[in-house]
């Protein structure tokens, strides 16, 4: 099963390879990871997708929650907001590109940049929903794909502070 | 003004730091220039990971943490080992080295390794300085993380312009900020409760006490909930000491290498107590079959330990002292049914048997527990890894004594240097070294530290010319080949003592043994025992 996980972490030198580090060395294995500054400059929230089990995921926590620059961990569960930004360039011709832009329109997705010979879509949507999305464009050639990984907070009032 | 490194000297003197073990080199001068100014004693060890567990032993002794020192690259890399042990066995150690320039860092300049990264899976915590400014908070945190929660080692890089570069005055924190790091210590009082319940229910329960008691310092509180409740104790091999070896309710050591009772024990209780110990593979190689019959309490200072290897009723996150506290409190009345301490009696009865004796040959086990009598009250045993660290683990009698080795990672050529600095914590007590003809040839350049030190450490060399413990393996899972576990070539032990200026004695039958002892404890200074053992003794 997938578990997303919200950490936050002090934003000091190495503390990337620090959590990279902790899951190589305890055999987690990693499906995303986004990184960015939180709501203090001072802060970054990882955003981690893993694959695991219960037994896992409480090992995960709790062997972050050792590391000293971790401030905080959180195991999300269904009533969160996640997000991934995808960009994908796909092989288009005068006879494709019109049913491309049809699906990036349907996918509610974004047309980012068009060439003679591709169309780049740019996608914000669930990892699903982007997964659905590469699944319909793979038939005209996929060129390239770049994905960020989930980014997630969960909805309503609560934080994981 | 004040430099970086006189910086560092205070902030080691703010923390009450009497002694540095170290080595030299460029990167790390100006600050060994600064200790040689100060009160501080620094101690020349001959290899940097020995300044590690000189540290280990010096922190395991008192119960503070220990500093060592190395210079940049490999001086640092040569750390590694001895940091990591520190790390597994959970022992609070401050790590301080020397690094390149810090314009220079990472151009791969003379000397330069990355020690902060190449660290990160054996410390608490790791500091690249990067700042002299930074330094006092720098020191303050590494100290207070090293020694508060779960102990273990932290490391602090300081490249060597750091260490020159000046400031106008030296301040040390009164407080660390950390919002990161805040180890819980307290116990959950619903979760006493519980625990208390469920020792109250239980009919065959044991305690089984590690190196988490010794560090929390609740021996003594451990021993009287024993003796209320005549609950049975085993220990790990990192908790052996917390009971006395002859006391009734001691089980023994726990595990691969330990007794039949104890492992008995822990497979027919119906609870089982587990205090400051993480049940490692070596203790309870299947913790699946005991949690089938039992329930089990974990109390740990450390959250992650708990449910790792063992799946638990009752977690205890906190401090193992607080929690026997509350157990002590809070028990009553209640006793374990008569009918188990009887069967764990007659259990231990039986595991007493005569050691099978080679001719021409002195009988360890027997030695031990012979040495065991003979040294002072609180005398500190250090026992290396192999078959030596067994010998010791389940015949040297305890009463009120330390034993010191390396449960946790079990690194050879761990006893000499840890018996060097826990003869500078304990400069009063006798302090023996027992370790294996492997094990010393690992670590017999530190005779030149006790020479020099005129350290009165006692060393005892059992001499069965095998890399013993592994020899054991090969003949019971690869068919007697013996492959490179033959320790042929064997050094005269005796003249290397005596290159050293050690007196030295030969002991080879058991009848010699009451007096080569005697004439060991009762020279002055150092002595070396060299003990010839037949390569066939097992280690049980
Ligand atoms: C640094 C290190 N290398 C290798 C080992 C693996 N090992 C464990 S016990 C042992 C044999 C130890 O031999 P010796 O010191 O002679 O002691 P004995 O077992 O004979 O008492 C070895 C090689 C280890 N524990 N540590």
């Amino acid at each position: 099963m997938k578990y997303t996980l919200s950490v936050l972490v002090e934003n000091q030198a190495g503390v990337l390879s620090k959590i990279s580090g902790l899951f190589s060395r305890r055999g987690f294995n990693i499906d995303s990871l986004a990184v960015g500054i939180a709501e203090t400059p001072n802060l970054s929230r990882i955003t981690i997708v893993v694959n695991g089990d219960e037994y896992l995921i409480e090992q995960l926590e709790k062997q972050l929650n050792k590391l000293i620059s971790v401030v905080k961990v959180k195991v999300l569960d269904n009533n969160t907001i996640s997000r991934e930004l995808a960009l994908i360039k796909v092989n288009a011709n005068s006879k494709t590109r019109f049913e491309i832009i049809k699906i990036a329109e349907v996918t509610k997705s974004n047309i980012a940049n068009i060439s003679a010979n591709t169309i780049t879509i740019e996608c914000s949507n669930t990892t699903d929903n982007i997964e659905t999305l590469i699944m319909l464009l793979k038939p005209y050639g996929i060129k390239q794909i770049a994905r960020t990984g989930t980014v997630a907070l969960e909805n309503g009032d609560s934080s994981a502070k | 003004m004040i430099n970086g490194a006189e910086i560092m000297v205070e902030c080691l003197k703010k923390e009450g730091v009497s002694i540095v073990f170290g080595y030299p080199g460029a990167a790390i001068c100006p600050f060994f220039d600064a200790l040689y100014k100060s009160p501080i004693q620094s101690i020349l060890v001959r290899q940097e990971q020995n300044a590690a567990h000189s540290a280990s032993g010096y922190a395991r002794s008192v119960s503070k943490p220990g500093v060592c020192v190395a210079t940049s690259g490999p001086g640092a890399t040569n750390l590694i080992t001895g940091i990591a042990t520190a790390y597994m066995d959970s022992i609070p150690i401050i790590a301080i080295t020397g690094q390149v320039r810090s314009d220079l860092i990472g151009r791969d300049v003379f000397q330069e390794a990355d020690i902060t990264g190449a660290c990160e899976p054996f410390v608490k915590n790791s500091y690249l300085v990067k700042n002299t400014a930074d330094l006092p908070r720098v020191f303050k945190e590494a100290f207070h993380i090293a020694t508060t929660g779960r102990p273990g080692p932290v490391l602090i890089d300081v490249p060597i312009d750091i260490q020159q570069n000046t400031l106008d005055s030296f301040e040390y924190p009164e407080t660390v900020d950390l919002i990161s790091y805040k180890p819980n210590t307290k116990t959950h009082p619903m979760q006493i409760k519980k625990a208390i319940e469920l020792i109250k229910s239980s009919k065959r329960p044991v305690i089984c006490a590690g190196g988490g008691v010794l560090s929390s310092g609740c021996k003594l509180d451990l021993v009287a909930f024993a003796e209320k409740t005549k609950i049975p104790v085993m220990s790990t091999m990192m908790g052996i000491g917390i009971m006395p070896s002859q006391h009734e309710l001691y089980l023994g050591m726990l595990g691969s290498h330990g007794t039949r009772a104890a492992n008995r024990a822990i497979h027919e209780a119906d609870l089982v107590i587990l205090c400051g110990a993480r049940v490692g593979d070596r203790s309870l190689a299947t913790p699946n079959q005991t949690t089938e019959r039992a329930k089990v309490i974990h109390i740990d200072i450390d959250p992650a330990e708990i449910g790792k290897n063992m799946s638990v009723d009752v977690p205890i996150a906190g401090n193992v002292k607080e929690a026997i506290e509350h157990f002590n409190n809070e028990i009553g009345e209640y006793k374990v049914p008569a009918i188990w301490t009887e069967t764990l009696s007659s259990w231990k009865a039986a595991d007493q048997k005569e050691p099978e004796r080679f001719e021409g040959y002195l009988e360890p086990k027997s030695f031990v527990a012979l040495l065991s009598k003979k040294v002072r009250s609180k005398a500190i045993l250090v026992a290396d890894v192999g078959q030596n660290q067994i010998w010791c683990a389940n015949n040297f009698k305890i009463s009120d004594g330390r034993f010191l080795t390396t449960g946790g990672m079990g690194t050879m050529g761990y006893s000499v240097p840890a018996a060097i600095g826990a003869k500078f914590a304990r400069p009063t007590r006798d302090v023996v070294v027992v370790c294996g003809d492997g094990s010393f040839q690992m670590c017999f350049n530190e005779l030149a530290t006790i020479v020099q030190n005129n350290l009165d450490i006692k060393i005892i060399v059992m001499r069965n010319t095998r890399l013993g413990m592994v020899r054991e393996i090969q003949d019971v899972l690869y068919g007697s080949r013996h492959a490179v576990t033959i320790l042929d070539a064997i050094p005269d032990f005796q003249k290397i003592a005596d290159a050293y200026g050690i007196p030295s004695a030969f002991l080879s039958s058991d009848d010699d043994a009451e007096n080569a002892i005697d004439e060991m404890l009762n020279t002055k200074g150092a002595f070396l025992l060299v003990c010839n053992v037949s390569p066939e003794t097992p280690s049980r």
